[in-house]
């Protein structure tokens, strides 16, 4: 048992390792070191907690340390890399939950009590409520999008702005009811609960699967915000100052996304973008695309001095990321130079697709950035594209009339030979058919990503 | 809560954002996802006040059954987190011998 001060105390070097842990994350050399110091912090913060006079019966938070921790290791063993964003939705909506049920109870204590809370707490007890629920209800409809257990097309139905803002009214109305008048009834607090668990439905989706990075980044950071509420309600620094950082962190990321898809978050968030599929004026019927083989295509690729592979989900997908590597090595023995161009929103949420390429062994250092890596285009012998569409369209440059137009976007059409590796001439995730596949450039290469990978590997070895 | 306290906790909420946000800028894209999933575990920190709510008796039974959910959740934001983050991280690796 320990005093309240060096309870506080012990919480604060927590909440240092925290921070230390997070600066650590900016170098891939100290990064898997950070997060290890991170959770040491956490450790520390559950044993101060256990051994604090607060604490009386041991039997409830044992089992429930133990039944969560066991479900989390087991999650965190056996996920895929390719769904890492349904693993952070996932993980986003317990964090969420978990603020809920906290700010929950913390409020029925205080209602059998018949303790008066102050405005301040009452405040920040709704505030939990709401982020929390909304963060776990987001996040469900997140992972079942992301998992294609729905529709990733946005859900949009006459009215729906109109019925958001009314539901948002409502939750305000029984919030200030409950905080003026604390003999409010029971179920005005129920009724609250109920409503932000059906507005955070009701807020992803009319989200399409394209812009599910930006929205899980933004649960992360509700996530956050709902356990420094919660910090709030049950005056605990740590938890403030926890919640503050992971809050910033998300809306950073999720500004990051949206600058690489030049729009803005409002845009993102109420736009229903996944709904509108728009056709590029250039590439109207007539056009054709020119196709090559896998012999011709590993002969290009066997005499380039310079590649650049431009990797995207279908590349992840087909679960053909060792067959690039293996490309890779080919190219490098023969004296070329390979390098991988990664598009902020390459993957299914920031930072995915270099997750994918280390998981099969291609060195982070050979992973380029969207800025670092254009300006090389224009010396590239060969720019492969494996199953991205959307973030190498060059209408986002030229054609105001695209609803990409704006977008950043890697110039693989600025290569002087660019290989375009497809399953087969369907639009991308937005939707928008191409300009690229039709340059005077391209050549089309059809076929499954990982079959097609394995006879360019096995041609090149040839050559 | 007293009127100080309150602005003691407000100044530490807006001083930790602040410093969440640099930290966070300067983080490689190439980091991102596990920067995420890394975040995230630190947001189980709720787990702390999940545990006050089911180690306590005068919540009631309510309390300790919603704590003990409570902290069923935070456990797997907090172990789950931190586990992944570390399966991605141990992936990360240089090219040998620098710039090849």
């Amino acid at each position: 048992m320990i005093s309240t001060s060096v309870e506080r105390l012990l919480y604060l070097v927590a909440t240092v390792l925290f921070i230390t842990g997070l600066k650590q994350l900016q170098s891939p050399e100290t990064a898997r070191r950070g997060n290890q110091v991170s959770a040491l912090g956490m450790l520390l913060a559950i044993i101060v907690t256990l051994l604090s006079t607060k604490t009386v019966t041991y039997a409830t938070i044992a089992a429930g340390l133990l039944v969560g921790g066991a479900l989390g290791l087991y999650m965190a063993r056996s996920v895929k890399m390719t769904s890492m964003p349904q693993m952070v939705a996932l993980l986003n909506g317990v964090g969420g939950g978990s603020s809920l049920l906290v700010a929950t109870a913390e409020f029925l204590h205080m209602q059998q009590t018949g303790a008066t809370a102050s405005v301040d707490v009452a405040l920040s007890t709704h505030l939990g409520v709401l982020i929390g629920a909304v963060t776990l209800t987001g996040s469900a409809i997140a992972w079942a999008k992301l998992q294609e257990v729905m529709t990733g097309k946005a859900i949009v139905f006459g009215g729906q702005k109109t019925v958001n803002a009314l539901l948002f009214a409502v939750i305000v109305a029984l919030a200030s009811w409950l905080i003026v008048v604390p003999t409010a009834p029971l179920w005005a607090f129920y009724a609250l609960i109920g409503l932000s668990l059906l507005i955070g439905v009701l807020l992803v989706i009319p989200i399409g699967g394209a812009d599910m990075p930006v929205v899980i980044s933004l649960l992360n950071s509700y996530s956050g915000i709902a356990a420094a509420m919660t910090g709030f309600v049950i005056k605990s620094e740590v938890l403030v100052v926890s919640g503050a950082l992971v809050g910033s962190s998300g809306i950073i990321l999720s500004q990051i996304m949206c600058k690489a898809m030049n729009r803005s978050l409002s845009n993102v968030l109420f736009g229903a973008f996944g709904a509108a599929a728009g056709k590029s004026s250039k590439t109207a019927e007539g056009l054709v695309a020119k196709t090559t083989n896998v012999e011709e295509a590993a002969l290009q690729l066997a005499y380039a001095q310079t590649v650049i592979v431009v990797p995207g989900y279908g590349l992840a997908v087909a679960q053909a990321q060792h067959q690039v590597r293996e490309l890779m090595d080919l190219v490098e023995k023969r004296g070329g130079s390979v390098k991988f161009a990664i598009h902020p929103v390459a993957g299914r949420m920031p930072g995915h697709m270099n997750v994918l390429l280390a998981e099969a062994n291609i060195p982070y250092d050979k992973l380029l950035d969207m800025d670092d890596i254009n300006p090389e285009f224009e010396r590239t012998d060969v720019c492969l594209v494996i199953g991205a569409n959307d973030v190498v369209n060059p209408a986002a440059r030229t054609d105001p009339s695209s609803p990409i137009f704006g977008m950043p976007i890697l110039n693989a059409d600025l290569a002087k030979r660019c290989i375009v590796m497809k399953r087969g001439m369907s639009a991308g995730f937005a939707g928008i058919e191409n300009e690229l596949f039709y340059g005077e450039r391209t050549q089309m290469l059809f076929g499954d990503a990982k079959g097609t990978l394995s006879k360019l590997v096995a041609e090149v070895k040839q050559v | 809560m007293s009127g100080m306290d309150l602005i003691g906790f407000i100044v530490v909420f807006i001083l930790a954002t602040y410093l969440g946000a640099s930290l966070i800028g300067r983080v490689p894209p190439t980091l991102h996802t596990p920067l995420m999933s890394g975040a995230n575990a630190v947001s189980g920190i709720t787990v702390v006040g999940a545990m006050a709510v089911a180690g306590h008796t005068d919540y009631g039974r309510l309390g300790t059954v919603l704590g003990f959910i409570a902290i069923v959740f935070a456990m797997m934001n907090v172990v789950g987190g931190y586990a992944v983050t570390d399966r991605m991280l141990e992936m990360f690796k240089k090219a040998p011998g620098g710039d090849k």
